[in-house]
């Protein structure tokens, strides 16, 4: 038992957030959001660079081989500093798809470039309820000749406006178990067919209304095995789900930081407000939102890395970490004032994010039927 | 990073569950647990007494002290895994002043006599503390305290009134804070002593708590007289030693491992339950209440564990602590609370009518939870240190 990083786990760390805090000020995470494009180039190459895109791959695709762990540790430091850019889409969900799921020819096609930063991905799960049930998937594949064709409508597709591989989960058959006859397939973006809109949303996180329409994929496109893609959808749920959760710890650990150093430094009727009980108080309670969002969320996260059964501490985790976030940065606002409010300060683009983070990949209610489901209730 | 428990503490971990399982068979009849149920009657007293001896015996009761005084040297994580245990299965046998506050005090601050004079008895659970410390006027601002000891050649003589004093019907000693320097004003001038209860001139009064427990006392001192030599650090300067034994041994994992246990009667409680010929818990409003809790519970053990490692590295933890104090008293009162809610009406049944789901524990524990929030420094001192120790805000 050891609950400490590691000595490289921490240097991992330091060093991101060096990097982050130096190359993705807020004066480009705003201009980001307020761009279609929505990440920078220049800076996702220099991340590639780093390695941070193969950080989680072997060796033999170009990866680093650390583990999921390290993975969520960036996430953190990503979270904290705020980056705008198809990270998560690419390497939490899209990179893992393929290792979780891939043939060993679809592997050696995209991985190695993946971790070069020459390729984007983006997961196309959700559809127009806005649920993560299996029964929710109701995009077709149809197989025909070669190929298959797909048809349906995709929505809050995080950066598929910039990505070249889609994931799309589908139905390939109609059962009476929603879980079976799922599909997974890896769909390059540029087909003919594909229609994608980025949807306004709180975060400006370029999330897309997807529309495949009769988009023809090779059959061996297909990620996984047929009508068996549910397990897999699973697990990188579950990525996405504790990688949710590192990001939020991060962002609450900045909230919390800069609401601190503020109310050491904003005078009223003589003294620092933070000398304010009620003040000291609000950032008691953050403290221990923080604190207890990261502990559930490291355990969480070592289980996925280890392949540990995780379904429940990673609903437990992602229930929790939402609302803490949300409250982390409601009070936050709070401490500071009207300038808080306002689009120029800091804490809007956290407490947006904290809104954004709570939605994706399960908000608590999803959670906590998950955690019903597991414990038999 | 690995949370996984060592081989070693695989086995120490299922030896501390075979037992608790085996002995808890014996408890009597309906035993909800908490400190309330050991000394509000003889029969949990003897109890009690009967489990201190079993756990002494084992050496289980000092895991982490020198061996010397009773110990057995092991890491605090293996502490931290028997209050667990323990703390799940709702077992007495753990004197919690004289284990966790006194000890480490008179580890820290006493002398070799007293040292060997105290800590055996502790080990081998042969000796009941109760805690001296709040007065009518010295509850949060302890140093506001007025029991006074006057120097008389080799003994103090002492008079005035504690309060709240928990278990003090049962204890065998009392540690105490009192003022020596009567001049003195605030925490200048307190001394910290060891008092044995059955010294002439200690009057013990019952003030019953809410559910009709008793377990408070009011101890009056009149005229007491209490040996110099039972003095733990300087004279006059006790309020080190005060300050030292509060933060001693706070991650409350007894307490959530207890939550743990709770949470999971009710989910049972839910499961077998019908209404509307359907089980509660296939109604959504239900399962989310409940998965809530699981998390509540789970989140607070998490936490409970992550403070331990810091004690166990040598660590203070001293916000740490605190958080995990107020997070354990306050969510306790939250389950308790959505408990009842899902027990329904039946959330009124007591203890011993047939009627009442898990045996009335939740009505009792209702009443109790509120006395959580202030027992060991209040919710408000708690984030006040979390705000000065943890934040280094300024203190206003
Ligand atoms: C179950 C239980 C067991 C106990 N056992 C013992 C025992 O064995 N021995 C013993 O000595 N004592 C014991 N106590 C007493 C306990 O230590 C005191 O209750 C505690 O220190 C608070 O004192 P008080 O009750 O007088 O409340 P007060 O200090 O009068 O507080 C009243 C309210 O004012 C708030 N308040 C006070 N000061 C501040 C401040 N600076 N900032 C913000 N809010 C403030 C408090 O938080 C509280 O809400 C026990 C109490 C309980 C409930």
């Amino acid at each position: 038992m050891d609950l400490d990083l590691t000595e490289e786990q921490e240097m991992l760390k330091t060093m991101a957030r060096d990097f982050l805090q130096k190359e993705c000020p807020k004066s480009l995470v705003r201009e980001l959001e307020e761009s279609d494009q929505g990440y920078s180039e220049e800076l996702w190459h220099k991340m590639a660079e780093l390695g941070w895109m193969g950080l989680n791959l072997p060796d033999e695709y170009d990866g680093l081989g650390s583990t999921f762990m390290d993975l969520a540790l960036l996430l953190e430091e990503m979270g904290r500093n705020i980056l705008p850019s198809p990270f998560f889409s690419t390497v939490v969900l899209g990179a893992f798809a393929v290792m979780d799921g891939g043939t060993e020819e679809q592997k050696t096609e995209i991985l190695p470039k993946l971790a070069n930063g020459e390729i984007i991905m983006a997961l196309a799960w959700l559809e127009p309820d806005g649920s993560y049930e299996p029964k929710s998937i109701t995009t077709h594949a149809v197989a025909s000749g070669d190929d298959y064709v797909i048809n349906g409508t995709k929505l809050f597709v995080a950066d598929a406006s910039v990505a070249d591989y889609l994931v799309a989960i589908t139905r390939t058959k109609n059962s009476s178990s929603p879980e079976e006859g799922i599909t997974l397939f890896l769909v390059d973006a540029k087909s003919p067919g594909v229609k994608c809109a980025i949807v306004p949303t709180i975060g400006l996180d370029k999330q897309c209304e997807v529309v495949f329409n009769d988009v023809r994929i090779p059959k061996k496109n297909m990620l996984g095995e047929l009508d068996k893609g549910w397990s897999l959808a699973k697990r990188i749920l579950m990525r996405g789900m504790v990688g949710k959760c590192a990001e939020m710890v991060g962002g609450a650990q900045a909230t919390l930081d800069m609401a601190n150093d503020y109310a050491k430094e904003r005078v009223q009727y003589g003294k620092p407000i933070g000398s304010f009980q009620v003040i000291q108080h609000y950032l008691a309670n953050m403290w221990i939102d923080v604190n207890t969002s990261r502990s559930i969320t490291y355990e969480a996260a070592w289980r996925v890395s280890e392949n540990l059964p995780c379904i429940q501490d990673v609903a437990i985790a992602k229930g929790w970490v939402n609302d803490a976030y949300n409250r982390v940065t409601e009070r936050g606002i709070q401490v500071h004032g009207a300038i808080g409010t306002t689009r120029d300060h800091d804490m809007g683009l956290y407490y947006r994010r904290s809104k954004a983070a709570e939605l994706a990949f399960g908000d608590t209610g999803f959670c906590e039927e998950l955690i019903a489901q597991e414990r038999e209730f | 990073m690995d949370f996984q428990l060592t081989p070693e503490q695989v086995v120490l971990r299922k030896e501390f569950v075979d037992f608790f399982e085996a002995e808890m068979k014996h408890a009597p009849e309906g035993w909800i647990g908490g400190e309330e149920e050991v000394i509000a009657t003889d029969e949990g007293w003897a109890f009690h007494k009967e489990m201190a001896r079993k756990l002494g015996e084992r050496g289980w009761i000092a895991l982490a002290w020198p061996k010397e005084y009773g110990g057995q040297e092991r890491p605090i994580m293996d502490q931290f895994m028997f209050n667990e245990v323990r703390g799940y299965y709702r077992s007495p046998g753990i004197d919690v002043f004289g284990v966790s506050m006194l000890a480490p005090t008179l580890l820290a601050a006493g002398t070799e006599e007293q040292k060997k004079e105290h800590l055996p008895y502790i080990a081998r659970g042969e000796r009941a503390w109760c805690q001296g410390w709040s007065e009518p006027d010295a509850g949060s601002d302890l140093a506001n305290l007025s029991t006074r000891a006057i120097k008389e050649g080799d003994e103090y003589v002492l008079n005035g009134q504690k309060t709240w004093t928990t278990g003090a019907h049962y204890a065998d000693w009392c540690f105490a804070v009192v003022r020596t320097d009567t001049a003195s004003k605030r925490s200048r001038g307190l001394s910290f002593l060891l008092i044995d209860m059955k010294s002439p001139g200690i009057t013990i009064r019952p003030l019953p708590n809410m559910v009709g427990e008793h377990m408070f006392n009011e101890v009056y001192f009149d005229n007491v007289r209490v040996p110099v030599k039972n003095r733990i650090g300087p004279e006059n300067q006790g309020w080190a030693v005060t300050r030292a034994a509060m933060n001693f041994e706070r991650s409350s994992a007894e307490f959530f491992a207890g939550s743990k246990r709770l949470v999971e009667e009710v989910v049972e409680f839910c499961k077998e339950t019908k209404r509307d010929g359907e089980p509660l818990s296939k109604n959504p409003v239900v399962r989310h209440k409940l998965a809530a809790m699981v998390t509540k519970a789970t989140v607070g053990l998490t936490w409970a564990r992550q403070v331990a490692w810091i004690q166990h590295k040598g660590g203070l933890a001293v916000a740490e602590a605190s958080a995990a104090k107020v997070f354990g008293s306050e969510s306790g009162q939250q389950l308790t609370y959505m408990g009842c809610q899902l027990l329904g009406t039946h959330a009124q049944l007591k203890r011993g009518s047939h009627w009442a789901p898990l045996h009335g524990s939740l009505e009792t524990e209702y009443q109790r939870c509120v006395g959580l929030n202030f027992g060991g420094g209040t919710s408000e001192i708690q984030r006040n240190v979390i705000a000065w120790e943890g934040l280094k805000l300024p203190r206003g």
